[in-house]
């Protein structure tokens, strides 16, 4: 069986099974149909300015602080919800509690609720006289109005990617590898690391991509939390939306296709290391197996 | 004998009906893209403007409503939303639809009397219940360790005029020196916690959320504000001298060409200037430009400039104050 | 197999760990997710129960609800067709430029909402590249209803490939390989072997696929012009009622979505039915034989 992938015909790897056509045709066209026509009208919009103006928009200082609350806040956001997510995929999945299907089918809510709605509620909640916000402001944390708040609404809005791609991996999973890693002896938590966490970190990693750029491109909640102070809680879309108050649709494209090369550029490396990992994790594997026999 | 009047009445109604729809009468729709303030005004001004052209011509009128950002309404129907009557909060907005995308002429501000500017309003201050900051007038609002709430002037129309107000009183009180009103401004706005992206926004965060001393709004805004959100909670005051804010409005001609809408689109904004439209007008705490039309709530005098008069007009104030690097971005930078 | 069984003690964990995590797990939750929840049925409900059902029922809110379904509908099926056919094509061989395509596929999530509306204004707009043609043939795009299905179809693009893709390659090719060598066709082994693997992962891709399609604010917000009762989606309602200092009726109408939450727990509740009658039927099958 095995030799039937190894022959490599050109781009592409030989396999038995049909439809690669079909099915890769589909997706060039649809994405290009999608993707990448409606965005090239950012980048020939973009054409319309020098050279010097480009980098003059792009590199404004007001720009920059912007690039690093929204890229610093997005990160840390994906990261809390790598952690939580990965926390309560694994507990809906594995553990029985009261109240569990409801839990489960309230996840996909932040999703669901309008961006704005939840902005709102969100700083209702955070402000000072907010039900958190209040309690908050006894240790002297401020949340509405600072930094701190984008993260909040950020970290809401990336909650559900985590969780939902994690959990159908842990529900497919067999559990025969992880009785056969006990029966040879190894502990709970080596098995977590050796044999569970190997096949779920790839979806995880998929999670935390999806929860760091979908926070990178939020405008809805934040602008109502954030407070839009220049150089302090401004986000760079808001930026985007300046501009466009100013009829500077080039200017307003020149920050978007700015965000979008810089967006790629980390999905695309976080997809490498991903693909890295996981060819990584197949020959260990392989050598397990082997071992075992 | 009842049922068999009822029955008559059914029957003429009936016939009333088809003849009106087969004879004569049409169903006509027209499209108002309009800003954010503006919902309740043009609810009942429709409802008002329907019936009028009913009795004047027979034909069955549907007024469609698109409320929004003053900005975002402009590039909308830059971009081709189809409205027959722009009524948005500033001249500038219906220049660019004028300039970028040439849907009416240059000097669309002509074809109106007031300059296309049927109802008026000003920029005054909300603040909470017995004025506990003891807030008079501008100069209150720059002394340190007043919270002053305004929106954007970035993202939002209405403020630009609050940031034009203030300027404006700036200049007059220090004898046109444009280095201190910059000043004046800017400790203003350093009084700034939130610059909310919309006015509405800014007036839940004053109103509901209880941050700031005072709100700059519009006089309109203020009233309704105060009535909608607590009658008992706030206090308008009103500052020595403010700005004449001139919301304007304007036939989009190509399109109601397109649309065969010419005589009807016009019609309908010259009625808003028609004593029926004006009372709709003041009803709903906007200055009227008759001076008969009373308020409800009787207007207190003020002194008010124009924005042509201190800043040369729309295109110019916003090219020195709000484009990128412009006198607002100025306060911000470290 | 499955997780519903009695607990195996020796792939658990022991009984106080188990607290512990199932109590951080929900206190994270409480935080970010169900006291923001209660934020908003608290103001929903502020007047009583007869001011929120009544905001309910106004013709624009059921316009804005009819409209809100159609482009849900519209990207769900769009999209899952999409997602299965790329999931395919990357799960299941191995091509150059791969991690290119996968994250092509990821990038909508990356892009603004409201650059993905000005994108479609870009192109269909009257000051775009399609736009003056499209208007001489009096074709509407945006500001109408194709406008608004190809902005949530945008947004809501990666969902269901994204799901599958790494649930088709965790789980390899062993299985379709075998089922070719065997004699069934593509499409036999993709709907007799595939599909059932990757269930979990379609259904959850679909679920946050309509979730987000219903729920979309800003990019809608670019391609619909507003115009009341005819181009306003949910959202857009909720909006314009919060903008009309009605933050009852507001919240009350963004609580409607909430109810999105009965229909995951049903879908699910259904998958995970039809599931235990399968086991059943084949433990049935090998006691006969």
């Amino acid at each position: 069986m095995e030799d039937l992938s190894i022959k490599s015909t050109g781009l592409k790897k030989y396999s038995v099974i049909p439809g690669f056509g079909l099915t890769m045709g589909f997706t060039l066209v649809y994405v290009s149909l999608i993707v990448l026509i409606p965005l090239s009208g950012i980048l020939i919009r973009t054409l319309d300015l020098t050279w010097a103006e480009f980098w003059r928009t792009v590199t404004d200082p007001r720009v920059m602080a912007s690039y690093k609350l929204t890229f610093g806040a997005s990160f840390a956001g994906a990261l809390i919800n790598a952690v939580f997510g990965l926390l309560v995929a694994w507990v809906l999945v594995r553990y029985q509690f009261p109240g569990k299907r409801i839990v489960d089918a309230l996840v996909d809510l932040p999703f669901a609720l309008p961006t704005a709605v939840a902005g709102i509620a969100l700083t209702d909640l955070y402000t000072k006289q907010g039900w958190i916000g209040s309690i908050l402001a006894k240790f002297g944390i401020e949340v509405a109005f600072t930094p701190l708040g984008v993260l909040v609404a950020l970290t809401f809005i990336g909650l559900p990617f985590v969780v939902r791609t994690v959990q159908p991996v842990l529900e497919e999973m067999d559990r025969g590898e992880e009785e056969a890693s006990v029966s040879l002896g190894a502990g709970r938590w080596r098995t977590f690391r050796l044999v569970i966490f190997p096949s779920i970190w790839p979806a995880l990693l998929t999670g935390f991509t999806l929860s760091f750029a979908r926070a990178v491109g939020e405008y809805g909640s934040v602008i109502f939390i954030s407070g839009n102070m220049p150089m302090k809680t401004e986000i760079t879309t808001l930026l985007i939306v300046t501009k466009l108050e100013q009829y500077d649709y080039a200017g307003a494209t020149a920050i978007a296709l700015v965000m979008l090369v810089i967006s790629f550029l980390m999905l695309l490396s976080i997809n490498l290391l991903q693909w890295w990992g996981r060819s990584r994790h197949q020959a260990d594997h392989g050598e397990t197996s082997y071992v075992l026999q | 004998m009842k049922k068999i009047l009822i029955h008559k009445g059914w029957f003429i109604g009936l016939i009333a009906g088809l003849l009106s729809v087969n004879a004569w009468a049409k169903d006509v729709k027209l499209l108002n893209v309009s800003y954010d303030p503006t919902r309740e005004l043009y609810q009942e001004f429709n409802a008002a403007f329907a019936r009028h052209w009913k009795e004047k011509t027979g034909d069955v009128l549907t007024v469609q409503q698109s409320h929004g950002g003053s900005g975002k309404q402009a590039r909308a129907v830059i971009d081709g939303l189809e409205a027959d009557v722009v009524t948005l909060a500033l001249a500038y907005d219906i220049d660019a639809i004028a300039e970028r995308a040439k849907l009416l002429p240059a000097d669309w501000q002509k074809k109106f009397p007031n300059n296309s500017a049927p109802y008026t309003s000003t920029i005054v201050f909300l603040v909470r219940k017995g004025n506990p900051k003891a807030i008079k007038d501008w100069d209150d609002l720059a002394k340190p360790g007043v919270s002053v709430i305004t929106p954007n002037p970035k993202t939002s129309g209405g403020a630009r005029w609050n940031y034009l107000a203030a300027w404006g009183y700036a200049l007059k009180k220090y004898g046109n020196d444009e280095t201190k009103a910059r000043d004046f401004v800017s400790r203003v706005f350093k009084n700034v916690p939130v610059l909310d992206s919309g006015a509405r926004g800014a007036t839940t965060t004053f109103a509901q959320r209880g941050i700031g001393d005072v709100f700059v709004s519009w006089e309109n805004e203020a009233f309704l504000a105060s009535n909608e959100l607590g009658k008992d909670k706030f206090e308008i005051i009103v500052p020595s001298l403010s700005i004449l804010a001139e919301p304007s409005v304007a036939v989009v001609e190509k399109v109601a060409k397109k649309h065969g809408n010419e005589a009807l689109a016009k019609s309908y904004l010259e009625y808003l200037y028609s004593p029926e439209g004006q009372k709709i007008a003041a009803k709903h705490y906007y200055r009227s430009r008759i001076k008969a039309v009373k308020a409800a709530p009787s207007f207190p005098t003020l002194k008010l400039f124009t924005i042509d008069e201190i800043f040369g007009g729309w295109q110019k104030a916003h090219k020195v104050h709000f484009s990128d690097g412009g006198s607002f971005d100025q306060i911000y930078r470290p | 197999m499955s997780s519903n069984n009695k607990p195996n003690l020796a792939i658990t964990e022991p009984a106080w760990v188990r607290r512990i995590l199932i109590g951080t797990a929900l206190l994270f939750l409480g935080i970010f997710l169900f006291v923001p929840l209660a934020a908003v049925f608290t103001r929903a409900l502020e007047k009583g129960f007869g001011v929120y059902a009544e905001s309910l029922k106004d013709p624009d809110a059921l316009s804005a609800v009819r409209l809100t379904l159609i482009a849900a509908a519209a990207s769900v099926v769009l999209n899952l067709i999409f997602g299965l056919a790329a999931a395919w094509a990357i799960g299941k061989y191995e091509f150059f430029g791969k991690n290119v395509l996968i994250t092509l596929i990821d990038l909508p999530f990356a892009v603004s909402p409201v650059v993905s509306g000005l994108i479609y204004v870009l192109l269909f707009g009257l000051q775009g590249f399609l736009g003056p043609w499209l208007a001489e043939h009096d074709i509407k795009i945006i500001f109408a209803i194709p406008g608004i299905i190809l902005a949530t179809v945008f947004v809501t693009f990666p969902f269901v490939a994204r799901e599958l893709i790494p649930l088709m390659q965790a789980q390899g090719t062993d299985e379709e390989e075998a089922s070719v060598v065997l004699g069934a066709s593509g499409w036999q082994t993709f709907w007799h072997v595939t599909l059932p693997n990757i269930k979990w992962g379609l259904l959850y891709g679909v679920i946050l696929t309509n979730a987000r399609a219903m729920g979309e604010f800003g990019a809608v917000s670019v391609v619909s012009g507003h115009i009341r009762g005819l181009t306003n989606t949910i959202p857009l309602h909720v909006e314009i009622l919060y903008n009309e200092y009605n933050y009852v009726a507001a919240f009350a109408v963004a609580s409607i979505l909430a109810l999105l939450a009965l229909v995951t727990l049903a879908v699910k509740s259904f998958v995970e039915w039809r599931r235990d009658q399968d086991l059943e039927a084949s433990r049935l099958a090998e006691e006969i034989s």
